[in-house]
Formats: structure tokens, C-alpha cells, sequence
């Protein structure tokens, strides 16, 4: 992966964000992927002048994430969709969709965080 | 007023769309249309069905039977580029509406393959149809063998289960 | 004064896709706006699981209706690059004059309806009428209108011949004076103006903060174009970004009106640089285990993928984020403090593609 990765933890990742943000670095987007069993690794992709730096945050699933959206408001939208793809919990969300900004209320089952892999028909 | 000259020439021109139902236009050579299947030269080897995007062919080489499912078809093209034999084409017309759901299916002779009296022609294709027989049957293998290791695991999950709850 | 609360959307004359606002209204001035997405969630990124590495480029191309090509581009450039294959100059210039003229339909597609947004349906027509061409130059040289579906794993399926290239060249040709006859009246016309002049105003520091992207960032001043990148073949192509300063609804719509004349000049430049060459590379094996982070430019800004390999034939984990989706928290920016008549208007200059924005 190009850029610079440094890795964050619970602790620090709002403040590391907070710092990109006095830096003047635009908020890209977040990734999610499984890390293991219970974890979800999320990557902080940003970008200043074409030059990419991410941060990656390796989170216990069942803990709340701290949320970074009191620092740049569009993180809000990533994080609630992260809420309904993984069945998280992030703390300090300014607009919270309570996990129905793309399911309905009446989804129990979430996408994603089981990661089945279904055996193709053929 | 910045508008006026378009009108005018529009005015004076010949409309830009055409009668539709009465007026066709020659379709493109390379548009990819309507599929067709020429049954007698396909060997049922199934690369189509594998290649297949959204999954709609289903062969079955002992039966002799090729299926597809026109209305799940995303006129991709993939099985086309991809058959051994060139069985499979494209119209450059896109397929007519209906107004009920057809099933479409073929029906072939099914390959010997052990038949050694084949003219010389088809000798590459046996070969190939061969090393494709012989790769299916792998994958199936495979994917049987999934289902049975999980079981025989959930089993002894239950059995450890009903262990524990021995001892308590 | 007392608060209205009004529903906008999700079917709404001016939306081509389903969007929610709850806007909170006092007077005729909107106070507060919050969205409600999920009408056409289809949870493509699942299908991952499913589906093998070659076949997720037809699910990709399908995650919009309008720039399939680019999105199969940017699929296949990710998968690339975790292989390790690396693309012949054919076929990356090909690649490119295919999402160059996606990115000329797709603008004219959004500047007929951005006319139609503001009343102005006999201009609507006009630009329709001049994206049929480009329309049937995808038709004739890749198969399909839309769905062009010449991306493969390693390169492109379709190629292009000399006598296609300079038909390509003689439409456009007369593209561009249909389109130039058109610049006056999107640009200067009176009642145009009236209805995007100062409505919907997002300063520089505000889109690179709350994260805008393509023409969204670029109408508030923002040199920023992913093709700077030189991914592909863009590289070798001369461009420079198209700007302007004013961050309102006319920036908006002037930006994308002048990339239509850019994209015409880029697919000139690409069919006169075109390479002899291979058009494909032979792909064997799995993506092995790595992650890989691409970005390509869209008609509607900058789109992400984030692709994470594990050996299998089946990727581990395909992230995609959509311009659209970036836009979305400028949109709830610039609708406070508008008039409700000019909501449809602001609503339509970020070129919202709901699809692509829920996948």
C-alpha cells in the first residue's frame, strides 16, 4: 500500500486525527477489514496535495470506537455505515443513524461482520 | 435571448429522433446482443458455466443438456471470449420482449470421450475436453470434501458439548 | 417563527434516484437538513465472498448506472497491482479514452438534467442530444451504451482500429461545436444565472474540510484532480485541472461544463499517442495476501478502493467509497440558509448518484 501507515490505538487515535486535521489534511475515507477473531482493523485514509498518510486502528469489536466525527464532520457518514456493516458501537457520534442509515430497523442479521465466505453454485 | 439561434436552427432542421417502432437503426457490428448457442458443436466441458458472472448456464455433461437463464443474463460476453469451440455467439441485436418467461434449454448428444474411432478434427477437442473433465471432477472433489470437514467438526463440537455437560 | 418540517424526496421530478432530506423550514428559509440514505442498498461489497476476482469486475462496473467503465478500470488497476502484473501502454491509453468518454456522457447527462432541475427543458434536450453521440460511440466501439464492459484482469478485451479511431475523432469533431454552441446560455444566460449565481456557497477551507470531491472541490477553488496522480496512462497526457473560484451552484456546473471540452482534448491526445501492443497480459494464480489503497477520478470526484487479497480465488475484503458519499456532508453544508424553491438546484449540483453512494 502507498503512503505513510502509522498505527494508532484507542487512546490516541482522536488526537492523532485532531493533528492531521491542524495540518491541513483532508479526511478521505475509512476502511474496515476483519483482524482476526472479535477485531476489526479501520484504516484513516487522508490526503494533502496528492500525498497519502493513513492511520490504522486495530479495535476490539465488542468495545465502543471512539469516534472522530466531533473532529471532521464527514467522518459521521463513514462511521454510521461502518455501524451498519459491522454491528459496532461508536462513541461520541454526532448524528447517530442507530444502525439504519442503509439497513432498515427490522435487520437483525448483519452483513460483513460474520464474513461467511457461501461456496460458489458451480 | 442567449438561447434564440439554437431554436432557430432547431426550427429549421429535420427532428434528431426517429419513429421508432417503424424506423430501426442498422445496429453496431460489434454490439453485444441477443446469445446464441449452436448445441451440436459444444462438448459440455462447462467453462461457461464457470466463467459466468452471474452464474446463469448450468451444463450437465451426462444428460447432455446446456441451460441458461436469458433473464438473468448480463450480456457480458465472457462465455463467449471464453469457449473452446466457439458453440456460443452474439447477435448484434438485443433480445426481443416477451411477455412470459421462457426456459431455455438445449439439448445435445453427450460426449464419449472413450470412443477412439473420432475423426481427426475433433482430436484437440477431446484432449481439451479431457484436461477440462479432469479439472471439474478436482473441484467437485474439493468442494465435497468442505462440507464433509465441517460436519464431522460441528460433530465433535457436540460431542465435546455433550461431554461437558456429562461432567456437570 | 414557527418550524416546518418537510420531506424532500425520496421521489421528488428533480431527483434521478432516491434520496431523503428532512428539511427543517422556517418561512421559506431552510434551517437544518438531515439525510436518510439505504432506498437502494444492495450490499455489493458482500458479493465479494462470492464471486471470484475476475467475475467482481462486472459487479463493479454495476456499482453506478453512468461511469461503469472507470470503476472497472480502478477494480482491475487495484487487482493489478496486488498481483504484480504490469498493463501494456495499449491498453492503459485505451482505458483511457473509454473513461474519458464516460466522463463526457455522464457530464452531459448531468448538465440536461441540471438544466431540467432550474426549468430549462428545451436546454435539457439540447444536451441529451449531444450525449447520443458519445452514447453511440461506446455502442460501436466497446458493445454496449452504458455497460462497455471491455475491462479485464491484466488489460482490455476490445480494441480500437485506425478507421474507428478517426470516426471517434470526426464525432467528436462535431460534438464539441453542438457543445460550444450551448456555452453562452449555461454560462451567461440571464435566468440561468438568477437560479445558480451565489445560491449554495461552500468557501476553499470548508470543502477541504468537510471533505468534498471532483467538481465540488474543484467550483471551490481547489486544484485537486486524482488523474494529477498519473495512474494508468494519464501520465503522459497534458491536463491541467479546471477550477473555479466562486464555490457556488454556477462554479459547480461551469466546472463540469469545461471538462467536457478537457475530456474531448484528453481522447485526442490518447488516440494520437495510442501504442502498438498486446492488449491483454495472461493472468494465473490468486491476488495474493496484501492491501492495496487506489484512487482514480470519476466525472462525480475522486473514488476510493481499498482491496485486501488473502491467497483464495476470493478477495478478503473490497471497500469501495463513491464520490457521491464524500459529497453528501458538503450537500448538508450548503442547504442551510437557502431559499426551499433552491434546494432541487443545490441538491443536483454535487450530481448526486444514490446508487453508487449505497452500492
Amino acid at each position: 500500500m502507498k503512503g505513510i501507515i502509522k498505527d494508532v490505538t484507542f487512546d490516541t487515535v482522536v488526537g492523532e486525527v485532531m493533528h492531521m486535521k491542524n495540518d491541513g489534511q483532508r479526511l478521505v475515507t475509512l476502511s474496515t477489514y476483519q483482524a482476526g477473531e472479535g477485531k476489526m482493523g479501520i484504516l484513516y485514509h487522508f490526503d494533502k496535495e496528492l500525498e497519502t498518510t493513513h492511520l490504522r486502528l486495530v479495535a476490539d469489536m465488542d468495545k465502543p470506537i471512539p469516534s472522530v466525527s466531533g473532529v471532521y464532520f464527514s467522518a459521521m457518514l463513514v462511521e454510521n455505515e461502518i455501524r451498519d456493516q459491522w454491528d459496532v458501537e461508536f462513541d461520541g457520534l454526532v448524528l447517530d443513524f442507530n444502525r439504519t442509515l442503509l439497513l432498515d430497523p427490522e435487520v437483525t442479521q448483519v452483513p460483513l461482520a460474520s464474513n461467511v465466505k457461501i461456496a460458489p453454485k458451480n | 435571448m442567449l438561447f434564440t439561434p439554437t431554436v432557430v436552427k432547431n426550427l429549421l432542421k429535420k427532428p434528431a429522433t426517429r419513429k421508432y417502432p417503424f424506423e430501426v437503426r442498422e445496429p453496431f457490428t460489434k454490439y453485444r446482443g441477443e446469445l446464441v448457442m449452436d448445441i451440436d458443436t459444444c462438448i459440455f466441458c462447462g467453462i461457461c458455466a464457470r466463467k459466468c458472472p452471474s452464474q446463469c448456464i448450468v451444463v450437465d455433461k451426462e444428460k447432455g443438456t446446456w441451460q441458461c437463464d436469458p433473464y438473468a443474463c448480463i450480456y457480458c460476453g465472457w462465455c463467449v471470449d471464453s469457449c473452446p469451440t466457439h458453440s456460443l455467439s452474439m447477435k448484434h441485436e438485443h433480445r426481443k420482449p416477451v411477455t412470459e418467461k421462457a426456459e431455455w434449454i438445449e439439448q445435445g448428444t453427450p460426449p464419449k470421450p472413450k470412443k477412439k474411432k473420432a475423426p481427426a478434427e475433433n482430436k484437440d477437442d477431446a484432449g481439451s475436453k479431457a484436461a477440462a473433465d479432469k479439472k471439474a471432477d478436482a473441484d467437485e472433489k474439493a468442494e465435497a470434501g468442505k462440507p464433509a470437514e465441517a460436519e464431522s467438526k460441528a460433530d465433535a463440537g457436540k460431542k465435546a458439548d455433550a461431554g461437558k455437560k456429562d461432567e456437570k | 417563527m414557527a418550524t416546518t418540517v418537510i420531506p424532500f424526496g425520496p421521489q421528488h421530478p428533480v431527483l434521478p434516484e432516491p434520496i431523503h432530506l428532512t428539511l427543517k423550514v422556517e418561512d421559506e428559509i431552510v434551517k437544518e437538513a438531515v439525510p436518510a440514505l439505504g432506498y437502494v442498498h444492495r450490499g455489493l461489497e458482500k458479493l465479494a465472498d462470492i464471486r471470484d476476482y475476475h467475475q467482481m469486475i462486472t459487479v463493479c462496473e454495476r456499482v453506478c448506472g453512468i461511469c461503469s467503465m472507470i470503476h472497472g478500470t480502478v477494480y482491475s488497476q487495484c487487482v493489478e497491482e496486488l498481483m504484480g502484473i504490469e498493463v501494456t501502454d495499449r491498453a492503459k491509453m485505451l482505458r483511457v479514452i473509454w473513461s474519458e468518454l464516460h466522463r463526457m456522457h455522464s457530464h452531459l447527462l448531468w448538465l440536461g438534467l441540471f438544466a431540467d432541475a432550474f426549468g430549462f427543458e428545451a436546454l435539457f434536450m439540447q444536451f441529451w442530444k449531444v450525449r447520443e453521440r458519445i452514447m453511440d460511440i461506446n455502442e460501436a466501439t466497446a458493445g454496449s451504451r452504458v455497460i462497455v464492459s471491455v475491462n479485464i484482469i491484466g488489460g482490455v478485451r476490445a480494441d480500437l482500429s485506425p478507421e474507428q479511431i478517426r470516426w471517434i475523432l470526426s464525432e467528436l469533431d462535431t460534438a464539441e461545436q453542438e457543445i460550444k454552441a450551448l456555452q453562452d446560455t449555461i454560462m451567461n444566460d440571464y435566468s440561468v444565472k438568477s437560479r445558480t449565481k451565489g445560491i449554495g456557497v461552500m468557501t476553499y477551507d470548508q470543502a477541504l474540510e468537510l471533505g468534498a470531491a471532483g467538481p465540488t472541490l474543484r467550483g471551490s477553488g481547489v486544484a485537486q484532480d486524482m488523474r494529477m496522480l498519473g495512474y494508468g496512462g494519464y501520465e503522459s497526457l497534458d491536463f491541467e485541472p479546471v477550477t473555479e473560484p466562486d464555490g457556488d451552484c454556477w462554479s459547480r456546473s461551469t466546472v463540469r461544463f469545461r471538462e467536457v471540452l478537457q475530456s474531448i482534448d484528453l481522447v485526442r491526445q490518447a488516440a494520437s499517442k495510442l501504442p502498438e501492443g498486446e492488449l491483454a497480459v495472461k493472468v494465473k494464480g490468486n491476488p495474493p495476501e496484501g492491501e492495496v489503497y487506489q484512487r482514480v477520478e470519476q466525472p462525480r470526484g475522486e473514488c476510493v478502493y481499498y482491496v485486501r487479497g488473502n491467497g483464495t480465488k476470493h478477495l478478503d475484503r473490497l471497500r469501495i467509497r463513491t464520490p457521491t458519499f464524500a459529497n453528501i456532508p458538503p450537500l448538508l453544508h450548503m442547504v442551510p440558509g437557502c431559499e426551499l424553491a433552491d434546494v432541487p438546484v443545490i441538491v443536483l449540483s454535487i450530481d448526486p448518484c444514490i446508487s453508487c453512494t449505497e452500492r
